[in-house]
């Protein structure tokens, strides 16, 4: 049986979750591998949220927030930036590797962006295989 | 007469002494307390311990950390023969320091502590043994945990090791039975510095503090990590006091579960709003050691299992 992973997906609420809608509404198809958190701003997302859901069993997290100059909260977006560029220089450091963490920004418009970079981004955990376990 | 016992794992002994430097108060509760067990300052036997009736002990008290056999024997010993155990300082409670070699295997610390380092000549190779003879030492255990990785625990003592105050708070808490003590605050709010932190901080660079002269303002306004918003106050910012910037050893305030994750938070909301992607990464590759600057005092909550290995 091939592996299918089990990804996380932080959505903003004004934008990238208004972009699964529409994808949704679009009948565009994204695979079912996403388990969709809606929050208010990309800029909930606390570093916390991420490494909790890889010690829950993810083995990727999204999180999809409005693009540059877009955040309905004026810079929660440019927040959630920097805090997934320190994150995955964490997760290197913990031997997961960054890939799997994941940051998009996805208009309220962009059904289509939204499904193609979840399937991109699916399909590249299918190659890292399963989040490691430790012994 | 409460009694108490009082054991060290694997710590550096700190703690130990932490307790012996409450000075007079120390002797205030020896009048109220009578000391069951305690290896480093009386002669009291593992056997003693385990002849105890079970709960007979009022406060057990463990510091240092579980990384042998033993330690994990006595701390389910003292868990069955206390009623209340505590997490005394930082390496019970978190890991500590000593949990920072959850980021290497059991392999490559022996390798580095007795075959391969600037100070150390073996051409023989010669390793410590659990057996040699008749002889045996307690097996180290694969990876460093917590108190409470291995059992309930009662109550936790922050700090490395806990300052003065707050140990003789929790102290005189405990033997009132009483779980809860201590400041639920940053430690940002007792900071000698405070004064000098502005409403709003902008980070352009991070030094580290041997890269900039001080100026005696707040660390972080500086452009130096300082931990001071992401730590329990308590010590009253001793390292503050001292002209270095606080690394965490309190631990976090109790509402907030991952004292490294807030940490790391808070730098980001504290750089430069609309800085260049470009620039963000290049500030950012600049801290060298993530979990060495912000999970200093908690790595082995974070790497319970040692470092992890992902494929490719
Ligand atoms: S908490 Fe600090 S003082 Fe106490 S044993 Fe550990 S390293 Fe030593
Ligand atoms: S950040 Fe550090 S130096 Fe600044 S007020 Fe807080 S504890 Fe003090
Ligand atoms: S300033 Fe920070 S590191 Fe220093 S004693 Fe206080 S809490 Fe611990
Ligand atoms: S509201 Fe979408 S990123 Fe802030």
């Amino acid at each position: 049986m091939s592996f299918e992973p089990k990804i996380v997906a932080f959505l903003c609420n004004w934008c990238a979750y208004a972009g699964a809608d529409m994808a949704g509404t679009s009948r565009i198809k994204y695979p079912a591998n996403v388990v969709p958190i809606r929050v208010m701003c990309s800029g909930r997302v606390d570093p916390e949220f991420v490494l909790d859901a890889f010690e829950k069993g993810a083995d990727g997290v999204f999180i999809g927030g409005c693009h540059p100059g877009d955040c309905h909260y004026v810079s929660g977006n440019y927040r959630t930036r920097k805090r997934v560029i320190m994150m995955k220089k964490l997760l290197q450091e913990m031997g997961i590797n960054p890939a799997r963490l994941r940051l998009e920004w996805v208009s309220a418009t962009e059904g289509k962006k939204f499904a193609t970079v979840i399937e991109e981004f699916v399909n590249e955990i299918k190659e890292l295989g399963p989040s490691p376990e430790g012994e | 007469m409460a009694k108490i016992a009082m054991y060290w794992g694997a710590g550096c002994g700190g703690c130990d002494v932490s307790l012996l430097g409450i000075h007079e108060a120390l002797l205030d509760l020896l009048d109220v307390l009578e000391i069951v067990f305690w290896p480093c300052a009386t002669d009291f036997k593992y056997e003693d311990l385990e002849k105890m009736k079970d709960k007979s002990i009022d406060v057990a008290f463990y510091n240092g950390a579980i990384r042998t056999e033993e330690n994990e024997h006595i701390a389910k010993l003292l868990r069955k023969k206390a009623k209340l155990l505590v997490a005394y300082g930082s390496c019970a409670s978190k890991g500590c320091v000593i949990g920072l070699a959850n980021l290497s295997t059991k392999e490559d610390i022996f390798d580095a502590a007795y075959l391969h380092n600037e100070s150390t000549k073996n051409p023989d190779g010669i390793v410590p043994q659990e057996k040699a003879g008749d002889l045996e030492l307690p097996a180290i255990l694969p990876y460093l945990k917590t108190l409470d990785q291995v059992v309930e625990v009662d109550a936790v003592i922050p700090g490395c090791p806990p300052p003065t105050p707050v140990l003789v708070e929790a102290l005189n808490a405990l033997l009132e039975g009483k779980t809860t003590f201590g400041k639920e605050v940053a430690l940002c709010d007792e900071c000698p510095r405070k004064d000098t932190k502005p409403d709003k901080i902008e980070i352009t660079k991070f030094y580290r503090w041997h890269e900039k002269e001080d100026n005696g303002d707040c660390f972080l306004a500086q452009n130096m990590i300082c931990m001071g918003p992401a730590t329990r106050a308590g010590c009253g910012g001793e390292c503050i006091a001292a002209n270095i910037p606080c690394t965490g050893c309190m631990g976090t305030v109790s509402r907030v579960k991952d004292q490294g994750a807030s940490m790391m938070s808070a730098i980001a909301s504290l750089m430069e709003e609309e800085m260049d992607e470009e620039k963000e990464r290049e500030l950012i590759a600049s801290i060298h050691d993530m979990v060495g600057t912000f999970y200093k005092y908690s790595a082995a909550r974070l790497l319970p299992k040692g470092r992890l290995k992902d494929e490719s």
